[in-house]
């Protein structure tokens, strides 16, 4: 069931843009000398300029307390991370519940290249070009049981490889869910590679979530469980802070976060003077997944 | 101890402004030439209100190492709270102008995030006390002077619930920092009088 969703970007688009960005850069400096703050961004305030950020920018700005809560601190500690050999529990309500060889997985699955936008909860954004499958074929490999109703997902926890899980950020391991019609929607895929590249361990290798429409920190990285059950799953956030983080956590920008407002957004790469651009309700993927949630009320499920 | 209160002595004030000065210029420019990362607004921000944080312990601990190590920094200490509220309008400027950017929602975080609210609070009673950091109002407001500025103890802890409360999850650092702030603010209370009980 791979290819399902088709992107309007050509290829040509998912191009590192090294000396564009270094240009902008410097226009950004300049704009900063002439006292224009606020100009050097302003190209990325357009509609429709899903311009993927560069690779540097997509890996040294990352989110993996497993590292350390700074930004750049998966960047600099999650080469400790052992990545071979690697295996996916998959079981609850499964046909075929086993312990998956990363290599088994692979070998069965279609890989194809999704450019997608990333929202972070904390109100950045960034646009990257994953490499992965479809959810959905990792699940049907396994064969949804009927009365499967959600998927939980489980992050590794290595505390010899993991040097901030000896502090209680969150209840380490890392968990996730989605409903299982979300979870087999087409646009929700495991990303197993960025710009063609194997994924890097500070963005979730060798296997991640990647749910285009949702906060980034349901986007759950270096998996190695996942369950089918009838039940809906904990998921980290929502244990550490109930009132600020949903189940759902869709992005919304009429709901917002307790501590700040979800309406706009920063996206990275813009430096220094980068404006701040309305957030699209469903990340701007509202045609493709609203449906999901037809007759809910998305303000008391955030 | 006391040929270090002599060396102490010999270095003038200007040194400590110009010493706590020169980050704020070096964070900018490495924020505009891509220095900070790959979103350098957010870590202006955040560099500019931790040096902030970091003076005000800096001048809370001035007290305690007169009395406990002996050590005389109390010449440095205007110039550390002076420094420490240029950081903290800093700090408001980048959240307002560079963060932000948006004047209603600038209001609106005020009023609905309650640590927006702290850290507003926390600049709002330094101002008086940077405005009487001067030899004049010293003198002019005599016993209230010091009353006044007691003031900085409010300010030092608002700052820090400021930075845990804006933390995601729950993180070691800005405990830290309450900490230390609660610890100094402790050794300031003076043990009971012996003499009553000799």
């Amino acid at each position: 069931m791979a290819y399902r969703w088709k992107n309007d970007l050509t290829e040509a688009a998912v191009t590192p843009k090294h000396i564009y960005m270094n240009r902008r850069q410097w226009i950004a400096g300049a704009a900063a000398g002439l006292g224009l703050a606020g100009v050097g961004g302003a190209a990325r305030a357009q509609e429709n300029d899903l311009e993927p950020n560069d690779w540097d920018d997509i890996t040294s700005y990352n989110n993996y307390y497993e590292f350390g809560t700074g930004k750049d601190d998966p960047a600099r500690y999650a080469d400790r991370l052992t990545i071979q050999p690697w295996t996916v529990k998959i079981d609850g309500m499964v046909d075929r519940p086993a312990d998956y060889a990363f290599e088994d997985i692979m070998a069965k699955m279609t890989i194809e290249e999704r450019l997608y936008r990333f929202r972070c909860v904390e109100a950045w954004s960034m646009v990257v070009p994953w490499n992965g499958f479809e959810l959905a074929d990792l699940l049907n490999m396994a064969g949804v049981q009927s009365g499967a109703k959600y998927v939980a997902f489980e992050t590794v926890l290595r505390p010899d490889e993991m040097s901030g899980v000896q502090f209680p950020v969150l209840d380490w391991p890392y968990v996730e869910g989605l409903r299982l019609d979300e979870a087999m929607h087409p646009l929700t895929i495991m990303a197993t590679g960025i710009y063609g590249r194997d994924m890097p361990n500070q963005n979730g290798a060798p296997l991640r979530l990647v749910v285009p429409w949702k906060y980034g920190f349901k986007s759950i990285k270096s998996i190695v469980r996942i369950t089918l059950t009838d039940k809906e799953p904990a998921t980290s956030w929502n244990k550490a802070n109930p009132r600020e983080y949903g189940f759902y956590s869709n992005v919304n920008p009429t709901v917002d976060h307790p501590r700040w407002s979800q309406a706009t957004e920063r996206q990275i790469g813009g430096g220094l003077f980068a404006p701040r651009i309305p957030t699209k309700m469903f990340n701007g993927y509202e045609a493709e997944v609203a449906s999901l949630y037809d007759g809910m009320d998305l303000t008391k499920n955030f | 101890m006391d040929r270090f209160n002599t060396l102490v002595r010999r270095i003038p004030t200007a040194a400590i402004y110009i010493l706590c000065a020169v980050p704020a210029p070096w964070l900018f420019y490495l924020g505009v030439t891509g220095g900070l990362g790959a979103e350098p607004i957010k870590a202006l921000e955040r560099e500019l209100g931790e040096i902030a944080l970091q003076l005000v312990v800096a001048g809370l601990a001035i007290t305690p190492l007169r009395r406990y190590v002996g050590l005389n920094l109390l010449k440095f200490r205007r110039a550390l709270g002076l420094m420490a509220f240029a950081y903290v309008a800093l700090h408001l400027a980048v959240w307002l102008i560079l963060d932000v950017q948006i004047v209603a929602q600038i209001w609106a975080d005020i009023i609905k995030r309650p640590y927006v609210t702290i850290g507003m609070v926390a600049f709002l009673l330094m101002i008086p006390l940077a405005a009487t950091s001067n030899n004049y109002s010293v003198r002019k407001l005599g016993r209230k002077w010091r009353q006044l500025h007691k003031l900085t103890y409010v300010v030092a802890i608002l700052g820090a619930i400021h930075f845990i409360w804006l933390s995601k999850g729950f993180q070691l650092e800005p405990l830290i920092y309450l900490s230390v702030i609660l610890g100094l603010l402790m050794l300031r209370i003076r043990p009971q009088r012996r003499k009553q009980a000799a």
